[in-house]
């Protein structure tokens, strides 16, 4: 299937509100998807005959900056039978300071894969990811003030009596 | 065993100091751990080519038997309440060498590094840094070369019967600068 063939089957299936629009600037050539409809892109992707997305690559999240205001969730699919790649982008509200964290629905029950690298993303960059089944810091320790890859992030003075900086 | 030394009732004459340096110097056991990239020059340094139990330093699996303990890595803010706890169930005389720039001030996580303690030092006290990223061998031997002549220095100290956790962290000299 191509790329707009994707994006057809998604849009007829599940609505067109399901797809926001396209970024053919990525490699491979992206959906952008909103939030409330992220786990049921990817469920249709995942188990479509057509399509069968086995394999979750990759979930990246980022930080586009304060003046932007926005953060990024990124999908990396593949389909090892159709030898298929497809990104999906969710982009979700940047939270100001002393705002609860912005929200994505998590597919680690799609992909059992996913459940480490939403963790990351939550992480490192403070995106809550609902419906986790364990969703806590994996890399930095449990009480680390703060999501590192934020770009107006500032590291705390001391960490149990160590100077930081 | 030396010709001429055995057998005949003679006695070899030592300053107590020097006899207890001597034996010190002799059998450095370092803790078996390692953090990082450093870890593998370290085990190199151990292994038979390099062959550091030629200076009597075998490692040991356990800090209570431990009398160096080398930081051979990046040590993470997360590790440092580890490598603290460790330090401080070593039983006197202890020494620390850190190994590789890492330890010594964060190395290449000096600036934007948020996870990376800035030197071991802001942790434990060091004894002998050995520069390099990593170190080679050659480097490291370096370093227990130089312990063992600070050893060979050191006046009699009298022991110290324990040692609060927060006493290490006072000793610490900050460091301000990597450069």
């Amino acid at each position: 299937m191509t790329f707009q063939e994707i994006s057809t089957l998604l849009t007829q299936t599940l609505g067109p509100e399901a797809i926001s629009g396209e970024d053919n600037n990525a490699t491979p050539p992206a959906l952008l998807i909103p939030a409330s409809r992220i786990v049921a892109v990817c469920q249709l992707l995942h188990t479509h005959e057509k399509t069968y997305f086995d394999y979750l690559a990759c979930i990246t999240a980022l930080d586009n900056g304060p003046e932007a205001g926005t953060l990024e969730v990124i999908y990396n699919l593949c389909s090892i039978p159709y030898n298929l790649q497809l990104m999906l982008k969710v982009i979700v509200a940047r939270n100001k300071p002393g705002e609860p964290l912005p929200e994505v629905p998590s597919v680690s029950h799609i992909w059992q894969g996913a459940n480490w690298h939403e963790r990351e993303g939550y992480d490192l960059v403070g995106i809550t990811f609902t419906n986790h089944p364990d969703l806590r810091r994996i890399l930095l320790p449990a009480d680390w003030e703060g999501h590192p890859l934020r770009k107006d992030y500032e590291i705390q003075p001391q960490y149990h009596g160590i100077e930081t900086t | 065993m030396l010709p001429g030394k055995t057998g005949e009732g003679e006695v070899i004459f030592a300053k107590l100091d020097e006899l207890l340096n001597w034996s010190k110097r002799s059998s450095l056991w370092p803790m078996t751990f390692g953090l990082a990239c450093c870890a593998i020059e370290m085990m190199g340094t151990y292994a038979a080519d390099y062959d550091l139990d030629r200076l009597g330093v075998i490692p040991r699996a356990s800090p209570r038997q431990a009398d160096v303990m080398i930081v051979s890595g990046t040590v993470t803010y997360k590790m440092a309440d580890r490598i603290k706890r460790l330090y401080d169930q070593m039983a006197t005389p202890r020494y620390v060498i850190s190994m590789g720039s890492c330890a010594n001030c964060g190395g290449p996580y000096w600036q934007h590094g948020y996870h990376v303690v800035k030197g071991v030092d802001r942790i434990i006290p060091v004894d002998v840094y050995v520069p390099g990223c990593p170190p080679r061998p050659e480097a490291l031997i370096g370093g227990f070369l130089k312990l063992q002549e600070k050893i060979r220095n050191e006046k009699g100290t009298p022991p110290s019967a324990s040692v609060e956790p927060t006493d290490t962290a006072k000793k610490v000299q900050k460091t301000t600068s990597c450069a």
